[in-house]
């Protein structure tokens, strides 16, 4: 009899993807104020995975708990992992995150999960495997690195087998690698994982009757200490037009000339 | 005031006597207060309402992007599959009542659906709301509880396509001169004749149809039924090959002999007109927010092409004479979005009141005025992209197509003046 899950999804409220970022006046940190944001592309598929785990039925899912750690408006993002399945959400209130300086960074992101780990119960945490913001790829990595879990990253295919082991196979840059480890573990999501589903407006509805508990950082007791200082963002140099050759030597003769070949 | 006084030339006045308060209470009526909003309805907050807008957006994003606007207008086919999507989103039971898997948002909500899907692609946007509103909404308000067991789920869920047929060849402005009879037999109605400009005509499982069973009574002879497209005798002719809205399939109807069950009455016999009218204010107002959508599309398109595009060295976007059309666009848009959500938002906030009834001249003036911006909002995309916007790769094009028919369809502009018009005369007389 498989060990039921007790899921955390942590989800991160980014820029909304389809977004053309832009960078503030003082050059400090990419313009958020009055951007579309959305939920973390990524943190999609972690919810989409868990909510097809409890369809599946084996090993069965007890509970699926999302997490956001965030201003207040982190609530929204909150609020449509409940419409695709989540049962309930903890917000973690951070006041004014989003300007660059006072977001928590992915180490302080790890502490807290995996304090939250340790109250709520949890056998088993499916993050994104990077935020499309900073790009970090570290998070879950290092929650796994604190909690002493297995963990599987880039995941694009996540397998139980009835003794409590997980099989997942990983999209890594020579192909693919599967790897097996017992609960509990950390995954993180990659693309061809799965295709999230669209939260209905019926589920949104049911959503709002979910619990989202508020809560703050000191009620964890994470130290939460920045240790990195974004000294200055720019965009980058506009692209250059390019030349054009007139037949295949020519590319040839090009390619040589720019010593690629 | 009785209806013996109105000239019965001048048919559209019927419009106003619908709107007469010396109405007979029906104890037969499911409803007890004459409310346009289901049992329980509570107007949603400024975030609800903010956040449907973006959860139709995600969804237009998913399913309704450029490549299936455009294939459905070159087309000319309605994407079958879009109704089961809409079902499962929840798009199609706005206004109707949660047993019947509704939503009971309420109009505000509805607007904003509808200008989203029809920013999306304006044809999936007409024919979402002659199902959704049209149809279903018209069951919500004067079904009784049979029939909404019967008919609303299915057409809620997207598995059903429901339309309504009121308009016929000879009779468009003139609509309550229609010449479709029932002629009453044992067990129910036998209907002859035809209807013309049915969106989801062609596609549609069940029809409100409006017929005279006494047709010597001209507007008090007229009584809604609800049809099933299976029934023998009914057909559609053709669906039309239109100017615009091209895949919101539109047909022309045909019923031979058609048998509709007793069961099947809509509302009381010759009262047809009562089910019209209520029907027509509120249809208006929602499709409204259709040119809405439009509007909003041709602003999406010409922002980034005119600060994209550079002559004399400059985006022409800097240049005054295109920043004066892009500030025309614009307030003409926020203009008609303003009037059509505020009467949305009246309409929904006075939901408890008995006898509520829409403004006509506000639900004829929102549409009257959204229509007649979204035309002028899209010429002037076309021209803002100049030779590109002549070419049928960019939507400009088919964004002036589709506009043009809202300023046709529900009504024509002319007889919208008209109704606004007559609505005044109305009020000064009666206040001598």
């Amino acid at each position: 009899m498989p060990t039921p899950l007790k899921i955390l999804v942590p989800i991160k409220r980014v820029i909304d993807y389809a977004v053309k970022p832009r960078v503030n006046k003082a050059r400090t940190a990419v313009e958020t104020q009055g951007v579309k944001h959305s939920m973390n592309p990524f943190d999609e598929l972690s919810i989409e995975a868990a909510v097809q785990m409890r369809e599946r039925k084996n090993p069965p899912v007890d509970d699926i708990l999302a997490l956001s750690a965030g201003p207040a408006k982190c609530v929204d993002v909150l609020r449509t992992a409940m419409a695709m399945g989540a049962d309930r959400s903890i917000h973690v209130e951070i006041p004014d995150a989003g300007q660059g300086q006072a977001e928590l960074e992915p180490l302080g992101v790890a502490k807290l999960l995996a304090t939250v780990v340790a109250e709520e119960g949890r056998n088993l945490v499916i993050l994104g495997k990077q935020s499309i913001d900073d790009d970090s790829n570290q998070t879950g990595q290092m929650l796994a690195g604190l909690l002493g879990w297995g963990q599987a990253t880039q995941a694009s295919k996540i397998e139980f087998d009835d003794g409590d082991r997980v099989s997942v196979t990983r999209e890594v840059d020579g192909g693919v690698d599967t790897v097996r480890f017992p609960l509990p573990g950390v995954i993180t999501t990659d693309l061809r994982l799965n295709e999230p589903r669209y939260a209905s407006l019926p589920n949104i509805m049911k959503a709002k009757k979910k619990k989202l508990e508020k809560k703050s950082l000191s009620d964890y007791g994470v130290d939460e200490g920045r240790r990195l200082k974004t000294l200055k963002v720019e965009e980058p140099p506009p692209r250059k037009g390019g030349g054009k050759v007139d037949d295949v030597d020519g590319m040839i003769a090009k390619l040589k000339e720019l010593g690629a070949i | 005031m009785s209806h013996s006084h109105v000239p019965r030339s001048i048919t559209n006045t019927i419009r106003q006597v619908g709107r007469s308060r010396a109405r007979p209470f029906h104890p037969t009526f499911q409803r007890a207060a004459s409310t346009k909003h289901p049992r329980g309805f509570v107007p949603p907050t400024i975030d609800d309402l903010a956040e449907l807008r973006e959860r139709v957006q995600e969804f237009n994003r998913r399913e309704i992007p450029e490549e299936v606007a455009a294939r459905t207008d070159r087309e000319n086919n309605f994407p079958s599959d879009i109704w089961r999507k809409f079902g499962e989103a929840g798009f199609l039971g706005i206004t109707a009542d949660e047993d019947y898997g509704g939503l009971a948002m309420g109009y505000q909500a509805h607007c904003i659906v509808m200008e989203e899907i029809s920013k999306a692609s304006g044809s999936i946007g007409l024919s979402y709301a002659a199902h959704s509103q049209l149809c279903i909404n018209q069951l919500s308000l004067n079904g009784n509880n049979d029939q909404k067991e019967r008919f609303l789920p299915g057409l809620i869920s997207g598995q059903k396509v429901g339309a309504l047929a009121m308009s016929e060849n000879s009779a468009g402005s003139d609509v309550v001169s229609m010449r479709t009879t029932a002629k009453a037999v044992s067990g129910g109605w036998v209907l002859n004749g035809s209807k013309m400009w049915i969106t989801n005509g062609p596609d549609a499982d069940y029809i409100v149809v409006y017929a005279k069973t006494e047709p010597e009574k001209g507007s008090k002879g007229i009584t809604a039924f609800i049809l099933d497209s299976s029934a023998p005798g009914f057909s559609c002719a053709r669906k039309l090959d239109k100017l615009g809205m091209r895949g919101s399939n539109t047909g022309e109807l045909v019923f031979e002999d058609v048998f509709i069950p007793q069961e099947n009455l809509l509302g009381q016999v010759n009262h047809g007109v009562r089910v019209l009218m209520e029907g027509l204010d509120i249809e208006r107002l929602v499709l409204s927010a259709g040119p809405l959508g439009l509007m909003s599309s041709a602003l999406a398109l010409v922002l980034p092409y005119t600060h994209h595009r550079v002559q004399f060295s400059t985006p022409i976007a800097h240049n005054q004479l295109i920043q004066a059309k892009l500030a025309d666009m614009y307030t003409k848009y926020r203009a008609s979005s303003s009037y059509t959500y505020s009467v949305a938002a009246a309409l929904d906030s006075a939901h408890s009141t008995p006898n509520n009834t829409p403004s006509t001249k506000d639900c004829a003036g929102a549409i009257l005025y959204a229509a007649e911006r979204a035309t002028e909002c899209a010429l002037d995309a076309i021209q803002l992209m100049g030779g590109m916007g002549y070419v049928n790769e960019v939507p400009a094009g088919r964004l002036l197509r589709d506009a043009k028919l809202y300023e046709i369809g529900a009504g024509t502009s002319e007889i919208r003046r008209i109704v606004v018009g007559r609505a005044f005369n109305r009020e000064h007389n009666e206040r001598r």
